[in-house]
């Protein structure tokens, strides 16, 4: 029997954690991931969990005892924000080049410069080159199912890399809504135990990680890394089909609401994408084919899928709650504009950056955008394809 | 057992020769002295912050290391090996792991007292059973002889050069063994390469088979950096000791002991002349510069007597 229950997104990535009871825990707390760390200790604290709980003094130090217990043949969880984010980046890549399948919950907030507590991609936007999967989540209800599936893509055979499960700070970090829970001795079936091939604490072997690696070697290393990378779409596809014949939820690379007949879309991430459906479902009533396409696997990102389900659109925003300072746009338009580049007959595509540091957004921006699409279909021109949505001028 | 030299030299090497460090280099002769304390059925993680010791040792696909190893970045070693530590503890606590297994970081100065200084310290703090190992050459010498807080004053590195201005380093060394004691750690070691190796070896033991976290800081010269003949490592350390620049002494739950008491005190000179980056301070003119360095010499030797309870 599935159980029924009412939690914020932090609280149902605790509780995922805590089904799967992993070997160790490092965390430091930042806003607004800290209720995660928090609910945890009291899990090790009561006995709900024998996870040896690691609580360092900075997030560059909770990533390095990450490596050091995954490295140990650990199965590892962390969490963090924004600059806890940004302070592990350095260690975000050698995580992933040493093939360490650590699971991170990442709630999304924007990057100090000014500081703001508040929501926006900028923090997992800037790892998105870091080689770590990257799992959006639109509510508590993903957030939970994408961590449980996380931990079985990032440590299958054929991928050995470590995954972030990014949902929207505050907005569903601290919302509490419905959740379907899973009973725990079935997630802890379906995640199964963490078996890796060497590690340092293999019984009568040793082995050495984290080479000085000279250009005889690094650029075959970051090949077979890259490799795995590509990998991951049909390990993701392939745990989500389990994923459904457990709970009858269903999950792809990418979730699509009504685009099939649509005209115009928007492509976009996380808490907003719910916004977008509501707008969506008003202006479907009014007789206007719109649709959407949410990202759900940002890292790989499945271009080709992509391509194929925006192909008969006329015209599309991508929405970026992040800016890239490229001058030309943000990072998910730049990726989504590229997949679209083989496509003979391309849809015009335009960027909005939306959302920065918790700025609301609502239906009615999102009707907004959606008649700026009309204007772009009626007249056939595009426009200037950098737009700021909701700006004060 | 009582330490016996021979016994000792007779053990398997845990760090292999064929490694690139210098000829006369005291970094990997600080870590086979190490690694010579370990139990021989006692398997070892061993941490390695970025640095000559780790480009030099575990060069791909080549590893001079027999026990697991481990490397991840310049500032975290202490952090790392926590995380290995934690993740035997949680091993052993569900019956995955029979061995008896030792964790030991090994950093630099650089990597110790600088900028993997808050990860040492978060790692003493929450009390890992481990041993954090600084081999201290005073200087970035990976990067090509940087001064460090570890570079003691006047002191001619390539961020510190003696010019016609500025003498070399303006300031004295960070003392790290004693931070690392205001930690209240059960056990900080400060030593280095005598004689026949029985002090390093016994503090390395004390450190290793102490319950919680332990410091070890030996002074492992570099010829590169400090510019002295290779054959002479071992007589640069003696200068250190004699000189009581580098004094002997350990802290166990607290309490100051000191190792050892030369009974000639030697004057500063004698370890600082036969050094290339002080050339400069023998000069005519410079005497105040070995005169403030033998100040500050005396200063620190009459408060660790007074520590130690000797005054």
């Amino acid at each position: 029997m599935t159980i029924r229950d009412r939690l914020s997104g932090n609280e149902a990535v605790a509780i995922a954690m805590k089904q799967i009871n992993p070997d160790v825990m490092p965390a430091f707390p930042i806003t607004p991931s800290t209720e995660i760390p928090q609910y945890f200790s009291q899990y090790v604290a009561n006995g709900e969990v024998d996870t040896v709980f690691i609580p360092v003094e900075s997030e560059h130090s909770a990533m390095s005892a990450c490596i050091g217990s995954e490295g140990a043949g650990a199965r590892t969880f962390t969490a963090t924000s924004s600059c806890g984010l940004a302070l592990m980046h350095e260690m975000l890549y050698v995580a992933s080049s040493s093939r360490l399948p650590i699971t991170l919950a990442c709630v999304n907030r924007a990057l100090t410069g000014p500081i703001n507590i508040n929501n926006d991609h900028s923090d997992s936007m800037g790892s998105r080159d870091a080689g770590w999967i990257q799992i959006y989540s639109e509510n508590n209800q993903e957030a939970y199912d994408n961590f449980i599936q996380a931990v079985r893509i990032a440590e299958h055979k054929d991928v050995m890399l470590p995954a972030m499960v990014c949902q929207d700070g505050f907005i569903t970090s601290h919302a509490v809504e419905n959740i379907e829970l899973i009973e725990d001795e079935k997630v802890k079936a379906f995640v199964g135990e963490y078996e890796p091939e060497e590690f340092l604490l293999k019984s009568d072997s040793s082995i050495a990680i984290g080479p000085y690696d000279t250009a005889n070697f690094y650029i075959e290393h970051k090949k077979q890394q890259a490799e795995a990378m590509v990998n991951v779409k049909a390990v993701a596809l392939e745990v989500a089909a389990e994923f459904e014949k457990m709970t009858g939820r269903k999950y792809g690379l990418f979730e699509t609401y009504k685009l099939e007949d649509a005209d115009t879309a928007l492509v976009i991430i996380n808490s907003s994408a719910g916004t977008a459906k509501d707008a969506i479902d008003t202006l479907r009533a009014e007789g206007k084919k719109v649709g959407l396409l949410k990202i759900r696997l940002f890292r790989p990102f499945p271009k080709e899928e992509i391509a194929e389900a925006l192909k008969h659109v006329k015209a599309i925003a991508v929405m970026d709650k992040c800016e890239g300072f490229s001058a030309a746009g943000g990072p998910l338009f730049a990726e989504v504009r590229s997949a679209l580049y083989d496509l003979n007959e391309k849809p015009m595509t335009v960027n909005y950056i939306y959302g920065l540091g918790g700025r609301d957004v609502k239906t009615t921006d999102i009707e907004s955008v959606y008649s700026d699409l009309d204007v772009i279909v009626e007249s056939g021109k595009a426009g200037d394809t950098y737009r700021y949505l909701g700006v004060r001028e | 057992m009582a330490y016996n030299f021979k016994n000792e030299m007779c053990k398997p090497e845990r760090l292999t020769g064929g490694h690139r460090m210098c000829a006369g280099c005291g970094a990997p002769v600080a870590v086979r002295g190490v690694l010579r304390a370990l139990k021989e059925g006692d398997q070892a993680v061993i941490g390695n912050a970025t640095g000559c010791l780790e480009v030099s040792t575990f060069m791909y696909p080549y590893t001079a290391w027999k026990d697991s190893y481990i490397h991840s970045a310049f500032e975290n070693a202490g952090a790392t090996i926590s995380g290995v530590e934690a993740a035997y503890n949680a091993k052993k606590k569900r019956g995955k792991l029979d061995d008896t297994y030792k964790f030991i970081a090994f950093g630099g100065d650089g990597g110790t007292y600088d900028i993997g200084f808050q990860s040492l310290s978060g790692a003493m703090e929450r009390g890992h059973d481990m041993v954090y190992v600084c081999y201290d050459n005073g200087a970035y010498m990976n990067t090509g002889i940087q001064r460090s807080s570890a570079t003691p004053k006047f002191a001619d590195t390539t961020t510190s050069p003696a010019g016609t201005e500025i003498p070399g380093k303006s300031q004295n060394r960070k003392d790290l063994a004693d931070i690392m004691a205001a930690h209240n750690i059960p056990y900080v070691g400060q030593t280095t390469f005598l004689k026949n190796f029985k002090d390093l070896h016994e503090k390395s033991e004390k450190a290793i088979y102490t319950e919680g976290a332990a410091f070890l800081n030996v002074l492992a010269p570099c010829p590169r950096g400090w510019r002295y003949d290779e054959s002479e490592l071992m007589e640069i350390c003696r200068l250190a000791v004699e000189t009581c620049y580098w004094p002997l002494f350990e802290v166990i739950n607290g309490e100051w002991k000191l190792s050892y008491k030369p009974k000639n005190k030697l004057p500063i000179e004698d370890f600082l002349r036969p050094q290339g980056r002080f050339k400069h301070i023998f000069k005519p003119g410079n005497e105040y510069m070995i005169k403030d360095i033998q100040e500050e010499v005396d200063r620190k030797w009459d408060q660790l007597l007074k520590k130690c309870g000797e005054l």
